[in-house]
């Protein structure tokens, strides 16, 4: 028991600190390079007059802020929709569910952006939630004729598919003016973030986060399965709800502000468990709530700086680090099996 | 009496439009263990599973402590029944320690961390159910036997007054199943709580239960103690058994008897005919068993097993007359396989069939039977 807490610590720390480690790096470096002594300076002293500050507090900190939020969001929705189905290899992005979120935030974007209104964050948000439910809703219809969840993802990915074709169509056929951003945006991006945004996503991950770890201890109990949940006395019904609604607002919003964004929710989950050796969810969720954020500032990082002053789309880098471990979670997974 | 934990009152259990067992009527008393028995697909789990409120009755109540199940919480139901199921828990990275500690979900408060007093309740459940070596080990990489023990001492750490399992034992070998129940029945006993659990093992069933239940077409065809149950052939009627017997003293089973014209002679007695007819069914010979006390233990299975069994009454020595029919018997198939090791009071004239059989060179060694009587 004691070198378990030990070892909880340590890495609960060990992430606080590259977490930290990852946010002054993402202040420091871009297409200006700001030295780390200016970087403290500035945050501590938001109203200097320097371009460094600007830069910084205008440009830098909503876009760290947002990737570090929106990274954690997506690996708690992650492991709450493995919770639910009962296996570690399914993701927001992979069941199609990022993709139903991204296909109504450009079909609002688009209707709205034709009449001349601009959208707010929460608009977006609950126009991402419902595409969220709707494939969700799709996925669970299949999922109770199916049960094996190769098949599962399967229909995740061909779902995934479809939204992003009408997606891709719904974007040809906008106006000139608004194809830049929608192309950025559907392509995944946490560039032009500004602040009032970062407010808004900040609340809403941040509560999401809190009632997901508020379910750790049903949680905890589904991992045994529905029957000893059920025995446990949870309510099986309430608590599958509560699921569904969690997951899909926490990657709404991921998809609201940055597009879709893959391999976050399993790869992040996975190294979380590998890393603590345990699924306790009252450790796994904080756990990867900062990994997500720390998996999402680098890659982040180098999406920006990789090719500068070309940007790469954040999906792009998110998949080169992710599969991998995906892979090698399926082998590894083979083996025990074995 | 002991005090009543669980009642059933005119259950019909089933899927949807479609009941499986009807009437259901099952009483559970604190130390006792109540077992279901019966074919497959008889219903036995569909019954286990409505009283867990896995699936909703089609009608009828179940009483918990005279409460009706469904005006109870999950949380209060959790704190009173445990339950040891057949689905194996599909889990990682969690120790046997952290499967047990699950069994004090319903006594924990809202983000289910453990107080010490929870954790003493696991170490000394691990301990009742001998598994605080296994503490550490991941429950992936443990036995079958010790995993069931595992999920036992879950069960227990819920301080349940009433333990539901479905077939706990099916996948074990002989000895878990032993130790299993052993400490079940033991755990009974000293916590006084009621158990209700499925078995497909009769043998275990009829030593292990305080009543058992026959669920057969749609019914609890019988219910009663383990004596009432095992008597007769109501057994082979209850399974639709065809090709045997279930000796219901034994607790064992016989295969049918190769039917035809006797080829050869056993003579048996005191157990050790018992292998001899076995192998000769085995080997599809037609055999007669030659002259048996009714009180040997022989005699069951020679009489499942036998085309022809030459008898004397219980606790009879075997008599010249008997004798006689015996060799009468040994001339008609020309050979003899003595099993008997030794000859005393009681068998006296069965040494007087194997000296004919010796000298009318008739006898075949036990150990050349299968050159005797290979297949032509």
């Amino acid at each position: 028991m004691e070198k378990r807490r030990i070892r909880y610590t340590t890495c609960f720390i060990a992430l606080g600190i590259c977490l930290l480690v990852l946010l002054v790096l993402n202040c420091m470096i871009g297409s200006s390079r700001i030295g780390i002594s200016t970087v403290l300076n500035a945050l501590f002293h938001p109203a200097a007059g320097e371009t460094a500050t600007g830069i910084i507090w205008n440009i830098r900190l909503p876009r760290l802020l947002t990737a570090a939020l929106l990274g954690g969001a997506l690996a708690v929705a992650g492991f709450l929709l493995q919770t639910f189905f009962g296996n570690p290899i399914v993701g927001p992005f992979v069941l199609g569910i990022s993709s139903g979120a991204k296909l109504t935030v450009a079909l609002t974007m688009i209707f709205f952006l034709s009449r001349g209104i601009v959208m707010g964050s929460l608009a977006l948000i609950f126009a991402a939630f419902l595409g969220s439910l709707l494939s969700m809703g799709a996925i669970l219809l299949v999922s109770n004729r199916l049960h094996s969840v190769a098949m599962l993802v399967l229909c995740g990915v061909m779902i995934g598919y479809i939204c992003s074709a009408i997606t891709d169509i719904v974007v040809a056929f906008a106006d000139d003016s608004n194809i830049v951003n929608l192309h950025n945006w559907s392509m995944g991006s946490f560039s032009g973030m500004d602040w009032s945004g970062v407010k808004v996503c900040t609340v809403v991950v941040l509560a999401g986060f809190a009632c997901a770890f508020l379910l750790s201890k049903p949680i905890s109990a589904f991992q045994l399965g529905e029957d000893y949940a059920r025995n446990m006395g949870v309510n099986i019904k309430r608590f599958r709800v509560q699921l569904i609604l969690l997951s899909s607002i926490l990657s709404a919003t991921v998809t609201a502000y940055a597009g879709p964004i893959s391999f976050v929710g399993i790869a992040v989950p996975h190294l979380i468990k590998n890393l603590f050796g345990t699924t306790k969810p009252l450790i796994v969720i904080p756990g990867c709530f900062l990994g997500g954020g720390m998996f999402c500032l680098l890659c982040d990082l180098i999406a920006r700086t990789m090719f500068a002053p070309a940007e790469l789309s954040i999906s792009s880098v998110t998949a080169v680090f992710g599969v991998p471990v995906v892979i090698w979670m399926l082998l590894t997974r083979q083996k025990k099996k074995n | 009496m002991a005090e009543e934990i669980l009642r059933t009152e005119h259950l019909n259990v089933g899927y949807g439009q479609h009941v499986v067992v009807n009437d259901v009527e099952i009483k559970a008393f604190a130390g006792q263990i109540q077992t279901l028995i019966g074919p497959n697909g008889a219903g036995k789990s569909t019954i286990l599973k409505t009283l867990i409120r896995q699936i909703a009755p089609l009608s009828g109540k179940v009483y918990l402590r005279n409460a009706d199940v469904y005006t109870l919480s999950e949380k209060q139901i959790a704190q009173q029944v445990s339950v040891v199921l057949t689905t194996r828990p599909n889990v990682e990275l969690m120790t046997c320690r952290d499967i047990v500690c699950s069994g004090r979900y319903p006594f924990t408060g809202s983000l289910g961390i453990l107080s010490a007093k929870d954790q003493e309740i696991v170490d000394e459940s691990m301990e009742l159910v001998r598994v605080s070596d296994l503490a550490e080990k991941d429950f992936n990489n443990i036995s079958d036997g010790q995993r069931q023990r595992v999920m036992l001492a879950r069960a227990i750490c819920q301080q349940p007054r009433l333990l539901i399992m479905d077939e706990p034992t099916s996948f074990l070998d002989i000895k878990h199943k032993l130790d299993f129940l052993y400490l079940l029945g033991n755990l009974v006993k000293s916590r006084q709580i009621a158990v209700i659990l499925s078995l497909h093992e009769l043998e275990f069933a009829q030593r292990f239960s305080d009543t058992i239940y026959c669920v057969d077409n749609n019914v609890i065809d019988r219910a009663g103690s383990p004596e009432e149950i095992f008597q007769g052939d109501y057994i082979e009627k209850l399974y639709k058994v065809e090709h045997g017997t279930y000796n219901v003293l034994f607790g064992g089973i016989e295969t049918g008897a190769v039917t035809g014209i006797p080829r050869v002679l056993v003579l048996g007695g005191g157990g050790q005919g018992i292998p001899v007819y076995r192998k000769l069914q085995r080997m599809g010979v037609p055999f007669a068993a030659g002259v048996l006390s009714e009180s040997d233990v022989d005699y069951p299975v020679a009489k499942t097993l036998a085309s022809a069994v030459v008898t004397v009454p219980a606790f009879a020595a075997v008599t010249p007359s008997s004798a006689e029919k015996a060799i009468e018997l040994l001339d008609g198939c020309g050979k003899l396989i003595c099993a008997c090791e030794s000859f005393g009071p009681q068998n006296e004239e069965n040494k007087r069939i194997l000296d004919y059989a010796r000298s009318h060179n008739m006898l075949v060694e036990k150990e050349s039977m299968e050159n005797a009587f290979k297949r032509s």
